[in-house]
Formats: C-alpha cells, structure tokens, sequence
C-alpha cells in the first residue's frame, strides 16, 4: 500500500504546531496503525529528521496510552478498537490519512501526537478507589451481589482511560471516562460506604477540568471499550442523589 | 544523524479550566453551581416548556371547530381554577412559571456553552468526522435562539398584537387568520416550527440521559416518544398557517 500521512507536529508544549506530509509507500495491509508509524519513523530517522512522537506501550488495547485522532475520529472510529488495534487494511491504496493529537483544555500537548492525560488522574485521585481493607480476594460467591448487576460493574471496569471520549466528544467532556470508574465502584457492595462522598468529589473535579454533556453520544462510539452513555445517566442521577441525601442516615430522607 | 531539535523545558502542565464556585449555595440552589445540576434544571424546564407546547398545539386545534369555538377557549384560559381562584390568576401563574422556566433554560445553556468553549480553546484542525452526533444535537445552540427570537415575533403578533395590523384584543380566530393570509408570516412560522421540531428531536430524548431516567430494555422508548412526540407537534403547529393559506380556515 501506498500512503501519503498528514501529521500533527508540535516541537514542546508552548511550540507552534503544524501538519507536515509525508509520502509512505511499501506498507503492508497486515500492519498495525503502530507498526506503520514506526516504519515511517525508521525512515524519517534515516533521513535525519526527528521522528513522530506518539504514546504507546501494550499495543493490544489494555493500556489506553496510544489515542489519536485518524481522520477526524478518535482511534479511527472503528467499533471497539483502539490505534494500537487498528489495521492498515481498513484504508484504501493511495488514501491521505490525517493523525492528530487529543484536542482537549485538559489535555496539553507534550509534543507531536503525545498529549498530558493527567487531568483524569485527578478525577481518580478524589474518589476512584475503595478506602476499605477488602483483603485478598474473597470467594466469589460470598458477595451479596447479582450477577447483572456485577457484570454491569465489570462493563464499566473495561474503561482504559485512553481519553478517547474527551477527544471524541464537541464538547471536551469527560463524563464516559468519569461515569465508568464510578459506577465501576458504585454498583458493588464494597464502594457503597464512599458512593454519595465519591460521586460528588468525581464530579465536582471533573468540572473543573472538563466541559459538560449535551448527550450526543459521539464518545460511546469512540470509545475503544464501547462503554456505554447508560452509565453517564446513572452518574447524573447519583450526583443529584449525592447532593441531596441525608448521609447521617445512610441515605434515607432527604436534607443535608 | 538525527538533528534533535532542543526540547522544551516547559512541562504541557495541566491546569482547571473552570473554577470551582468559592461558596457553596444552601441546597437546592447548589446544585445549579455544576454542570451536571445546570442539565437537570435544563430538562426539567425542558419538560415544563414542552407540557406547555403540547397544550397550546392541542388547544389550537379548535381553530377547526370555527371563530366561536376557539374565542370562547381562550376566554376559558382566563378562566382556568374559576371560581376557586380569581379570573386570570390561575393564568398569570403559569405564564409566571414558563417565564421562570424559559430563563432558567436559556441561563444553563449559555452558561454550559461557555464551559464547553473553555474545556477546548484549540479545537481540531483537521476536519472532524462524527459518528453519532447528528443534526439536531449539533444545532441546539442554533435552534434554540431561533425559537426565541419567533417567541418575540409570535408574541408581538398575537399576543400584545402590534406585529399585525389588523389585530383585535379578544378576536383570536380573526387575528390568526389575518396574521396567516401574509405569506411570508405564514413561511416564517413553518420554518420556525420546523427549527423547533430539530430542538425537540434532540431535547425530548436528551433530558431522560440528563434526569438520569435510564433502563436499557425500555430506553428504546426514548428516541421513539421524542420522535413521536416531535412530529405530532410540528404537525399540529405547521397545519394552521397552510389551513389558512388554502382556505380551509378563514
């Protein structure tokens, strides 16, 4: 195959950025998104120029580092498929493809196509874990749990954080990535002690980072997971629920 | 030999693009300091408009019975809690909660649209290519000061009147029908009602996400009431300009 890529270069954080072009002929169909990448980078070394800087690390969709936007789509708008997953097959002989970082406030450039994702680390750190001493794991079926309910949990326990949802999303919103690790706690018997305190925190941190929800949908389908928005209208609901409850009571009444 | 070029010593550091309120507001009132509480007073003041649109397009129907029949409903508006309530207070009331209900609306949105420009100051680009987000989603912001400016046109013109010269304080079937026989009177109330169903479209399915009204083996019912709900208004709302214009009221 034979590529013509335009990508995003961007020299350091406070740089001005710009597309450049770069013909790539010999490519295999059988490639990954990443291994073309390299390829091209090989060449531009050879050549004297700095290579392309992207993030990358597993490369079978577990680590969540290696977001792109490819053609105007978040990891390349196929269906639960990271960069790292996509193959050069899903593009045509002789076809432009143009790569750009995560565009997002939140989301500063580093350089090229590596962007600072730490903005959902502080989502994390003000709520998304369990303060209990749950031990080793239990016998699985000792927790009162139904099994839809943690199959639930377990969907949005795929979340990979890779971002690809504020990227996606008009509005630079973080509610799929947030909505995920809370109902990931939220749903199981261990995280109902910190629910109400961690829904609030999560939220209330997300705001300050991220725009708000108009309720598109454009990151569930770009998300590498295929997380659902289900779990942004439970996040909602718990928020208002968080602020409202009387949490002396366990929830029960209203009042705060 | 790679020539590499020096690196920034600047870290891309990641800073909060909206502040936090720096006083919490006694409850309820806190809610509307997030984004998340902002789309809850969204939808449900959504949901009061909508109750009143779906009223207003059904009480119009009686444009069909004849002039007697539609000036007796909209003195009967007046009416409404009667004897109970003095005349027109039962009215003043509701106007007084769409009124509340159409700022809070447009309050939120304005203040969400800023929020979302400050969460991507560089936007892409390149050319974006979306997936799920489809006209009407993507057009709330437009279609939704085009409903208010036809707001002010409508109101103007059937309501204080001074947009219709041949208006008459209490004569609504002969109002309607004036103000219809202008053609282009007649055009702007059908593209404003059809700029209304894109809002609806969107708005009657987005405000069960936002209320946190989800169930995935009923949520189909969402985009179908939204859809159904949307084309029995614009409908309704589209037929009295083009009875007027063919004749068949007037």
């Amino acid at each position: 195959m034979d590529l013509t890529l335009k990508v995003w270069r961007q020299d350091g954080p406070q740089a001005r950025g710009r597309f450049e072009t770069y013909p790539v002929p010999g490519i295999s169909a059988d490639m990954s998104f990443l291994e073309m990448l390299d390829i091209v980078n090989e060449r531009l070394i050879t050549e004297g120029v700095e290579p392309i800087q992207f993030e990358h690390d597993c490369r079978e969709g577990i680590c969540g580092s290696c977001g792109v936007m490819i053609n105007g789509k978040a990891h390349g708008g196929h269906e639960r498929t990271a960069t790292c997953q996509l193959h050069m097959r899903t593009f045509k002989d002789g076809d432009t493809i143009v790569v750009e970082p995560w565009r997002a406030g939140a989301f500063p450039v580093i350089r090229d196509l590596v962007v600072n994702r730490s903005a959902l680390d502080r989502i994390i750190e003000v709520g998304g874990f369990i303060s209990i001493n749950t031990g080793s794991a239990p016998e699985a079926n000792m927790l009162p749990i139904p099994k839809e309910v943690s199959d639930a949990a377990m969907d949005a326990a795929e979340c990979i954080g890779c971002g690809a949802c504020v990227a996606a999303c008009p509005n630079g919103a973080a509610q799929l990535f947030t909505s995920a690790k809370l109902q990931h706690l939220n749903l199981l018997p261990q995280g109902q002690a910190e629910r109400w305190q961690r829904t609030v925190a999560m939220v209330e941190t997300m705001e300050e980072y991220f725009g708000g929800c108009t309720n598109h949908g454009e990151c569930q389908v770009a998300c590498p997971k295929g997380i659902s928005i289900d779990f942004i209208s439970y996040m909602n609901r718990d928020f208002i629920k968080g602020k409202s409850i009387n949490r002396r009571l366990g929830g029960q009444g209203l009042a705060k | 030999m790679v020539q590499a070029k020096p690196r920034s010593t600047v870290e891309a550091a990641v800073t909060p693009v909206n502040r936090r309120p720096k006083r919490q507001m006694p409850w309820p009132l806190n809610l509307y300091q997030t984004a998340v509480g902002k789309k809850w007073v969204m939808a449900i003041t959504g949901v009061i408009g909508m109750g009143f649109i779906a009223l207003h397009m059904f009480g119009n129907l009686k444009i069909y019975l004849g002039a007697a029949e539609l000036d007796h409903y909209a003195v009967g508006l007046r009416e409404i809690a009667y004897p109970i309530l003095p005349k027109e207070n039962a009215l003043w009331l509701m106007r007084g909660l769409l009124l509340v209900s159409l700022v809070l609306h447009v309050h939120s949105a304005f203040s969400l649209w800023a929020m979302n420009r400050r969460a991507r100051p560089m936007g892409y680009q390149s050319k974006r290519d979306y997936i799920a987000a489809n006209w009407a989603s993507r057009t709330m912001k437009w279609t939704g000061p085009i409903i208010l400016l036809f707001l002010a046109f409508h109101l103007s013109d059937l309501t204080w009147g001074f947009a219709n010269p041949d208006f008459e304080h209490g004569a609504v079937y002969n109002n309607v029908v004036a103000s219809f026989e202008r053609v282009p009177v007649s055009i702007l109330y059908i593209v404003a009602n059809l700029a209304l169903g894109v809002h609806l479209y969107h708005g009657a399915w987005s405000l069960f996400q936002s209320l946190g009204v989800n169930n995935p083996s009923i949520n189909w019912l969402r985009r179908g009431f939204a859809a159904l709900f949307t084309a029995v208004i614009v409908g309704g709302n589209i037929s009295f300009p083009i009875a007027v214009l063919t004749g068949i009221v007037g």
